[in-house]
């Protein structure tokens, strides 16, 4: 298997994903026991592929580190003040201009904000059609059980509490954003 | 000063930082965020800590000014202030909001009179202690040495 994989690595193109780039990652990830089993981060290659991460939270100094964060996870990273943005941003606000709607592959958002709260903008988005597949995180500084059940019941992937740590970070994009089968 | 000792001040000034609980673990976290792409990250973030949380304090001044005190409003801004000084590990005034807050929840006007200027002077504390810290880290990088983790 080892001689294989280093045969295969020779012939590698690059960092495009080719097909080969492909096959063997898959290789990686099946020795490793597959997707979110414990491979450890040296077996996590880079396809060049950034996942997009829409974050909300309508503090500034928050925004700013789930930016940092994220971006050292190799995300692309949008944020948004609060959830009207938000659902503007993702084509589902009442303002949104044709043929904007933006992709992104994970939402991660504060649950109080003024306005709309997280858990609104997480109904939001589970009532459209378009984008009720995008996995939505809630993060909150409080650690309330009956918050948390509610946003997980509504079909939030995770809870987390801030102040968010990279370790957190790692675990977002290992769960939710590597595994494009 | 030389290098060394610039260096040796920095690592004492900031571990009494944290043994004195002006600073916590969190503020560790920001430091590690920090690399050669970002290199003022940590500077860049506290500076909007101070900036927000001035903002924040004035609101709260004027709100306990009026003849009517918005208490929701008010435990809005703290929230805030919490969760800023959460985020950059200021744990001080993490800490007194925490109590800011539960004179807002029950309507307290004394203890919210009483509890803003401790907030406020915890506040000017820790932003002088950052200060100097960024303060030092400057001296040490202009005599042309690294700042120590």
């Amino acid at each position: 298997m080892t001689d294989t994989f280093e045969e295969k690595r020779k012939d590698s193109v690059g960092r495009e994903g080719t097909t080969i780039g492909l096959f063997f990652i898959r290789l990686l990830l099946n020795m490793g026991g597959g997707c979110g089993g414990d491979s450890s981060e040296e077996v996590a290659v880079d396809l060049g592929y950034e996942p997009h991460v829409l974050a909300v939270d309508d503090n500034l100094i928050d925004r700013k580190l789930v930016e940092k964060l994220l971006k050292n996870s190799s995300c692309k990273v949008t944020t948004a003040e609060n959830a009207l943005r938000a659902l503007d941003y993702l084509g589902l606000g009442n303002d949104t201009p044709e043929g904007t709607a933006s992709k992104v592959n994970l939402i991660i958002t504060d649950y109080c904000m003024p306005g709309m709260t997280g858990y609104e903008l997480l109904k939001k988005i589970k009532e459209s059609s378009v984008l009720k597949e995008v996995p939505v995180v809630i993060m909150s500084s409080e650690n309330i059980p009956t918050r948390i059940n509610e946003c997980l019941e509504e079909g939030a992937k995770m809870f987390m509490l801030k102040p968010l740590k990279q370790s957190d970070v790692k675990q977002l994009k290992w769960n939710f954003m590597k595994c494009r089968d | 000063m030389d290098l060394v000792q610039l260096q040796r001040q920095l690592v004492d000034y900031r571990t009494s930082l944290y043994h004195e609980g002006f600073l916590d673990e969190q503020f560790t976290q920001l430091q590690e965020l920090q690399d050669e792409n970002n290199p003022d990250f940590v500077v860049e973030v506290v500076s909007l800590f101070f900036e927000d949380s001035e903002r924040l304090l004035n609101e709260l001044s004027n709100a306990l000014e009026q003849q009517i005190i918005d208490f929701k409003r008010m435990d809005a801004r703290v929230h805030q202030l919490k969760g800023s000084s959460s985020s950059i590990g200021a744990q001080r005034v993490r800490q007194l909001c925490i109590v800011f807050r539960n004179y807002c929840e029950a309507q307290n006007v004394e203890g919210c009179l009483k509890c803003l200027p401790q907030v406020k002077h915890e506040y000017s504390i820790v932003k002088t202690k950052l200060e100097s810290m960024f303060q030092l880290e400057q001296q040490i990088l202009n005599a042309g040495g690294s700042v120590p983790v």
